[in-house]
C-alpha cells in the first residue's frame, strides 16, 4: 500500500517536471511563433491585428532598405566566417602544438571578446579607428565581426585537437609528405567537425550581431539587425517579419538537406565497406 | 645542434596573435587611456589627464543608471538560475541521445534574429495587442494595461534572451555529475534534500558560476533590449555608453563607463579562477 502511494507521488512529480519543461520551451518558442504570425498581418506597423494577408511576402522585395541591408549582412557574415575559420583553424593548431613566448598572453586575449560586454569592445575599436582615421563602413564592420568570431572559432576548434599527440602527423612526414600535405591530408580531416561547428557559430554570430555593427557602421550601409533596431521606434513593419520567416525556412530546409545527405553518404560508405 | 625551426609556429600562431593585439589589446588599452583624459568644448578628446569622467559617474543621474543596471542584471541572473537549473537538471537526467535532441530544441529558436524575437514581446503586449485584448474581452481589466516601455517588459526580454546561456553550462556540469556519489549518499541514509544540498549543488557549482558570468556580464552591458522594449525611455549603462560615442560625444565619460564594466568583469573572472581554470568555462 505504502509502495503504491510512493509510486503515485513519483508519477505526479514526473508529470510536474514534464509540464515545467514544456513551459520553458514555450518561453523559447512563443516569440518565434508570434513573429511568424504577424508576418501575415494586414496592418502597416503591426500595431494591432487587422486580418490575414500574404502581401508582405511580395512587398518585401520592393523595400530596398530591407533587401540591401540583408545583402550586406549576408556578405559580411560569409566573409567573416571565411576569415575567422581560416585564422581560427591554423591559430588553434599553432596555439596548441607550439610552445612560444607570449602564448599564454594570446590565450588570455582570446577570452576578452567572449567575456567582456560587446559594447565595450565595440567602442574601444571605434575609438581606435576614429583616431587613426579608418573610414567606417563594410570593412570596419567586417573587422569588428572577425574580432569576436575568431576567439569562438579558436576555442571551438581547440577542443577538437587531441592534446600533444602528434603521432599521425609524424607518421605522415616519415612517409615522405611535406608539412603542407600533412596539414591538408591528416591534420585538417581529423579536426573537420570542429572546423564546421566553428564556421556555423561564426556565421550565426555575425548575421545576428547588432552592437558591433551599429557602432562601426558608416552612414550609408547598415546590416539587417541595425535596420531593425532603427525601425523599432515607429514599429517594425510586417515585411521584416516576412523576411525573417523566409530566413528561418531556408535554415530549416538546409539543415534537413544536410542531415539527409550525411545519412545517405554514411549508407553508401557502409555498402562500399561491405563490398 | 640544429637550431629549432621557428617558421611553422610563426605561420600558424602568428595571424591570430597579430589580430588579437591589433583589435583587442590595443583598443582595450586605448579605451582605458581615454577614460583618464578630458573632453574638449566640441566633444573632442583633449589629452590632458584628469579624473573628471570618473567623478561624473558619481553624479546622481549616472549613479542611478549604474545602480539600476546592476539591479536589473542581478535580477536577470537570479531569474535565469532559478528557471534554468531545474530545466538543466531535467534534460541532464534524460538518456544521452534524447538529451542531445532536447539541447538542439533549445538552440533552434536562436537562429531567428534576436531583435525580431524581442519585437514579438512588444507585439504581444502592446496596447491593442493579443494580451490586452484578452484581458479586456475576458473582463479582467476595463482599460488596456500599459506593458510597453516599462522596466517589467525589459526584464522579461532580458530573462528570455539570456536563459539558454544559463541552461547550457549548468546542463553540462549536472550531466558530468558522478551517479555513484548520489547513490553513496542515499545508501548512507541521506534524504533527497540533503543529497542535493551536500553533493549535487557543490559539485555543479562551476556550472552555476559559468552561468552567472555568462548572464550577468552581458546583461550589464546590453542596450538592445532596453532600446527595443523600453522604447529608448528606459536607460541602462549600455545606452549611456553608446550615446557618448554617438550624438552626445563625450568619449572620456563613455570610456570611464566602459572601464567600470571591464572592472566588474575582471572581478567576476578573478573570483571564478579561484575555483576553476578559465578554460573550463563552457562558452560555446
Amino acid at each position: 500500500m505504502a509502495m503504491s502511494q510512493r509510486a503515485k507521488k513519483k508519477k505526479s512529480l514526473k508529470l510536474l517536471a514534464d509540464f515545467y519543461a514544456i513551459l520553458i520551451y514555450a518561453i523559447f518558442y512563443i516569440p518565434v511563433v508570434v513573429m511568424m504570425v504577424f508576418s501575415f498581418n494586414d496592418q502597416r506597423n503591426n500595431y494591432y491585428w487587422a486580418g490575414f494577408t500574404t502581401k508582405w511576402y511580395g512587398e518585401l522585395f520592393n523595400n530596398h532598405a530591407l533587401t540591401d541591408s540583408l545583402w550586406y549582412s549576408v556578405v559580411i557574415a560569409v566573409l567573416a566566417t571565411l576569415i575567422s575559420v581560416t585564422i581560427g583553424t591554423i591559430g588553434a593548431l599553432g596555439l596548441k602544438k607550439f610552445e612560444f613566448k607570449g602564448r599564454r598572453f594570446v590565450n588570455q586575449m582570446l577570452y576578452i571578446p567572449i567575456i567582456v560586454p560587446e559594447i565595450v569592445l565595440a567602442v574601444a575599436i571605434l575609438v581606435v579607428f576614429m583616431t587613426v582615421g579608418v573610414r567606417l563602413g563594410m570593412g570596419s564592420i567586417l573587422i569588428g565581426h572577425c574580432t569576436f568570431c575568431i576567439p569562438y572559432a579558436v576555442v571551438t576548434i581547440k577542443g577538437r585537437i587531441s592534446g600533444d599527440d602528434n603521432s599521425m602527423e609524424e607518421a605522415s612526414m616519415d612517409l615522405g609528405a611535406n608539412r603542407l600535405q600533412t596539414f591538408f591530408r591528416v591534420t585538417l580531416p581529423s579536426i573537420m567537425p570542429g572546423v564546421m561547428s566553428a564556421a556555423f557559430l561564426s556565421f550565426t554570430l555575425s548575421i545576428d550581431d547588432v552592437v558591433m555593427s551599429n557602432m562601426l557602421a558608416g552612414a550609408k550601409q547598415s546590416t539587417l539587425p541595425v535596420l531593425i533596431l532603427s525601425m523599432s521606434r515607429s514599429g517594425v513593419t510586417p515585411d521584416a517579419n516576412a523576411l525573417t520567416t523566409l530566413m528561418i525556412l531556408i535554415i530549416v530546409i538546409a539543415m534537413v538537406l544536410n542531415n539527409y545527405v550525411k545519412s545517405a553518404l554514411k549508407k553508401r560508405r557502409k555498402k562500399e565497406v561491405n563490398l | 645542434m640544429k637550431k629549432k625551426n621557428r617558421l611553422p609556429a610563426l605561420a600558424m600562431a602568428g595571424p591570430v596573435s597579430v589580430w588579437m593585439i591589433l583589435f583587442v589589446t590595443i583598443p582595450m588599452f586605448f579605451i582605458i587611456f581615454i577614460s583618464f583624459m578630458s573632453r574638449g568644448i566640441f566633444g573632442d578628446v583633449v589629452y590632458d589627464p584628469s579624473m573628471e569622467s570618473y567623478l561624473t559617474l558619481l553624479d546622481s543621474t549616472y549613479f542611478n543608471v549604474i545602480s539600476k543596471s546592476l539591479k536589473v542584471a542581478a535580477f536577470t541572473t537570479l531569474a535565469c538560475l532559478g528557471l534554468g537549473y531545474p530545466f538543466a537538471y531535467y534534460i541532464a537526467k534524460r538518456p544521452k541521445d534524447q538529451a542531445a535532441k532536447y539541447i538542439t530544441l533549445i538552440m533552434i529558436p536562436f537562429w531567428t534574429n534576436t531583435l525580431m524575437r524581442l519585437n514579438s514581446w512588444l507585439l504581444l503586449f502592446q496596447t491593442s495587442g493579443p494580451v490586452n485584448n484578452f484581458l479586456q474581452n475576458s473582463g479582467i481589466t476595463d482599460a488596456p494595461v500599459r506593458f510597453v516601455y516599462t522596466d517589467e517588459l525589459v526584464a522579461l526580454g532580458m530573462v528570455t534572451s539570456m536563459l539558454p546561456f544559463a541552461v547550457l553550462p549548468m546542463y553540462s556540469s549536472i550531466e558530468k555529475l558522478n551517479k555513484s556519489l548520489l547513490e553513496a549518499s542515499a545508501d548512507l541514509g541521506a534524504d533527497a534534500k540533503t543529497t542535493f544540498q551536500k553533493i549535487t549543488l557543490p559539485l555543479t557549482f562551476p556550472g552555476i558560476f559559468s552561468a552567472i558570468i555568462l548572464v550577468f556580464i552581458p546583461s550589464l552591458g546590453v542596450y538592445t533590449v532596453p532600446d527595443m522594449l523600453g522604447g529608448g525611455k528606459v536607460l541602462y549603462i549600455g545606452n549611456i555608453i553608446k550615446n557618448q560615442f554617438g550624438m552626445i560625444r563625450n568619449w572620456p565619460l563613455g570610456a570611464a563607463l566602459s572601464c567600470l564594466l571591464i572592472a566588474i568583469t575582471g572581478l567576476l573572472i578573478f573570483l571564478y579562477t579561484r575555483f576553476t581554470s578559465i578554460e573550463e568555462m563552457e562558452v560555446v
